[in-house]
């Protein structure tokens, strides 16, 4: 066979002084890398990801794996990425795939914003003795309230209010489907959801019924597949959410090849065993805003008005399409920026369609304010968020709450190794194999993530006591309280934020 | 059984009214005057049948799961959107993008339809749709289709073609039938023509026989003009268009 002209870009090595060949790293390695030899392990260079599973279960920390040093002559133009991907296709005449959201080098604007604090003047406050409050509404919110005196002679509302999403904090769970992820991965978000009032997303893979007990913490999503989309599915979560796109693949659909359709990701999706299953880039019932009018009522219709979300990637008319987005009567819009991961893309896509999330969430929360229609829906963002910093910044820039993704997977095991597509996953997350799906304990993993979302919470109310506000409502939209460095004015101008010192 | 007069109804006290029926066990429904009211069946389950007087709007019997519609005119865009069973019956022409990700039921046209029937639709197990459509189709027909029957008639074409162009674009399962010749040119490169065996005329003659007594229409009379089949190729037409 040809060998491929591309040099590993990991070599996996082991100290045979340490190695007690236990054998352990060829029974975690889900990439194949060891292999036993008689006498002691074999090593597959080429194979490696880097996912460090080998490394974390070898007992005797005799592996090590490191930047394959024999790579391409270092280019400050020619990357190693663009020869590894040219010698690839050269050999193959295919696209290359990838995982995750994009890790290039382009502009992160969350790291170039500051947020402010009290001193002197007006006092902070202490999120430990004081109050603090983090709950949020998603869903339309009327544009005036009118109360009446009840019978008791207390004053009740009269204006008659849409439907809301209540969460415990501003942090939801972005939408993985099982296919993409496996169903242990699933409930490791739907147990975390439930357990911090928040909500996980399906996806558009359908809904297993081992998360029907979590159907309060559960926003179902309807993508141009419609797998797994009957009348009992619509009606099974607390929303239903319309994927136009994702911030990692903006306009192109998705596509799981029939070798990663076993049969419970079958089951779910409704469609045969080992078929592919294909979404189609656009969804053909939806060619205007009129359209997606109509698919937006037709679930209502179909739900008796639950609350729906429409959810796209950020591109470059982003405001004007959200602002559609609202007039069609979504009571939710998910912004899913540039950085947004996923589970298999093309990298050529995913490195370089779209815009940032805090563009988007700028440019969409101006434009829905000029138009008088803020109130109308809630405004998710997702797409790279990091920490609670980004967050908080994210909020204060406008949005109602944010969606974390790779960030809950990292607490599952993932290293951000990037190559969800091989469906190899070592840490059971992004694969359907069930010798590895099954080292991803639920309860264990959901402990971690429930702990992550505590931790997180925890920042945003330190930093909130910080800007002297105790409710995350006072910080929504709130960009006076952000501040640019080195940024230069017009993209200043774009954030709506003041340059640091001014 | 039961009449709704729709004249000049909202659609939503409209469709609210059918379901009420249909919740409290009406089995036979007749709605008159409908004009142009979106969403009817929309989302409806049980075993009842309603019968259309009038022209229904858009989105007719989406995500339906169980009843039976019969319009007795024409109807318009987005009929049987991802709907899971049941049976709708048109008396009519029909619009563009019907049974949408459909999954099982059946769709009975007795004239033309418009572009983009038939979009990925799906069977699982015993579940598989099926649309039969009277005259003719526009462009688009069965695209991204992955499992299910689609039946073309072509029947009073008046010398038009029965089908446009893109036919069974991206088709990765199911099969089409079209009474007639197909030109290879008009159609995706995802499939193949053939012709018709055993097992495939025994599908056909099922479909056709339940079509025509719905439309009052003779079986040997559609069965005297030969069908052509088209099945995807590969089923999986882009197995090579990446590079791990």
């Amino acid at each position: 066979m040809f060998k491929s002209l591309a040099p590993p870009e990991y070599l996996a090595t082991i100290d045979r002084e340490k190695c007690i060949r236990c054998k352990r790293c060829i029974q975690n390695c889900g990439w194949g890398v060891y292999s036993w030899g008689g006498d002691k392990v074999l090593i597959n260079t080429s194979k490696c990801v880097k996912c460090l599973r080998c490394y974390h279960y070898c007992p005797e920390e005799a592996i090590e794996i490191v930047d394959n040093p024999t790579r391409f002559k270092q280019n400050a133009y020619w990357g190693y990425n663009h020869l590894r991907n040219i010698k690839r296709q050269a050999e193959t005449g295919g696209i290359p795939l990838t995982g995750m959201g994009s890790d290039l080098p382009y502009t992160i604007l969350f790291d170039s914003l500051l947020i402010d604090a009290c001193q002197v003047t007006n006092p902070s406050i202490d999120p430990l003795r004081e109050p603090m409050e983090l709950r949020t509404y998603l869903g339309k919110k009327p544009s005036s309230v009118e109360f009446e005196k009840g019978r008791d002679g207390k004053l009740k509302l009269k204006t008659k209010m849409p439907p809301q999403l209540k969460l415990s904090l501003p942090i939801i769970f972005s939408p993985m489907s099982f296919g993409s992820i496996s169903l242990n991965a699933q409930k490791v978000l739907a147990i975390a959801a439930k357990e911090c009032g928040i909500l996980m997303n399906t996806g558009e893979g359908g809904l297993h019924e081992d998360l029907f007990p979590y159907r309060d913490n559960i926003i179902v999503q309807v993508a141009s597949g419609r797998f797994g989309v009957n009348p009992d599915y619509l009606n099974a979560g607390v929303a239903v959410e319309i994927k136009i796109g994702q911030g990692a693949k903006p306009g192109i659909g998705g596509h799981l090849p029939g070798e990663k359709i076993p049969l419970e990701v079958a089951r779910a999706r409704m469609i045969p065993v080992g078929t592919d299953a294909i979404s189609p880039a656009p969804q053909h019932d939806i060619y205007s805003i009129e359209d997606l009018r109509q698919l937006i009522y037709a679930i209502k219709e179909a739900t008796n008005y639950k609350p729906v979300s429409v959810k796209i990637a950020a591109v470059h008319n982003v405001a004007a399409i959200a602002s559609g987005i609202v007039r069609a009567g979504a009571d939710i819009v998910y912004l899913d920026g540039f950085r947004g991961g996923t589970g298999a893309a093309p990298s050529i896509i995913r490195d370089h369609l779209g815009i940032p999330i805090e563009h988007a969430i700028a440019a969409v929360d101006d434009r829905l304010r000029q138009e008088g229609i803020r109130n109308e829906a809630s405004i998710i963002a997702a797409g790279g968020i990091r920490s609670s910093a980004d967050a908080a910044k994210a909020i204060a820039l406008g949005a109602d709450a944010v969606a974390i993704a790779t960030a809950a997977l990292i607490t599952m095991g993932c290293t951000t190794c990037g190559k969800c597509y091989t469906g190899n996953c070592s840490w059971g997350i992004t694969t359907q194999r069930p010798e590895l799906t099954a080292r991803l304990d639920p309860e264990v993993y959901a402990e971690r993530l429930i702990n992550l979302i505590h931790a997180w919470e925890h920042e945003l109310k330190e930093i909130l006591g910080a800007l002297g506000i105790n409710a995350i409502e006072s910080l929504r939209g709130n960009r006076e309280r952000l501040r640019g460095v080195g940024l230069d004015t017009q993209i200043l101008d774009i954030l709506g934020v003041k340059p640091a010192g001014r | 059984m039961l009449e709704i007069n729709a004249g000049g109804m909202y659609y939503r006290d409209l469709n609210q009214k059918i379901r009420d029926a249909v919740n409290s066990g009406e089995k036979d429904i007749t709605v008159r005057n409908v004009n142009g009211q979106y969403y009817i069946g929309d989302g409806l389950r049980g075993k009842s049948t309603i019968t259309v007087e009038g022209v229904p709007g858009n989105d007719l019997a989406a995500f339906m799961d169980g009843p039976t519609l019969v319009i007795k005119a024409n109807a318009q865009d987005n009929i049987s959107n991802t709907m899971n069973t049941g049976k709708v019956v048109i008396h009519g022409n029909a619009g563009d993008v019907l049974g949408y990700g459909m999954r099982g039921g059946k769709l009975h046209i007795l004239g033309d339809v418009g572009y983009r029937v038939g979009i990925h639709m799906k069977g699982v197990k015993k579940q598989s749709p099926t649309i039969v459509v009277g005259g003719t189709a526009g462009d688009f027909f069965g695209e991204y289709m992955a499992g299910g029957v689609l039946i073309l008639l072509g029947l009073n074409n008046d010398g038009r073609p029965i089908v446009g162009d893109y036919l069974g674009t991206g088709m990765h399962g199911g099969v089409i039938y079209v009474r007639g010749e197909i030109d290879k040119n008009n159609c995706g490169a995802e499939v193949g023509i053939l012709d018709l065996d055993d097992e495939d005329m025994k599908v056909l003659k099922e479909s056709l026989t339940e079509y025509c007594k719905d439309m009052g229409l003779s079986l040997d009379e559609i069965m005297k003009k030969g069908f052509k089949k088209l099945i995807p190729v590969s089923l999986r037409p882009y197995g090579n268009l990446y590079a791990y």
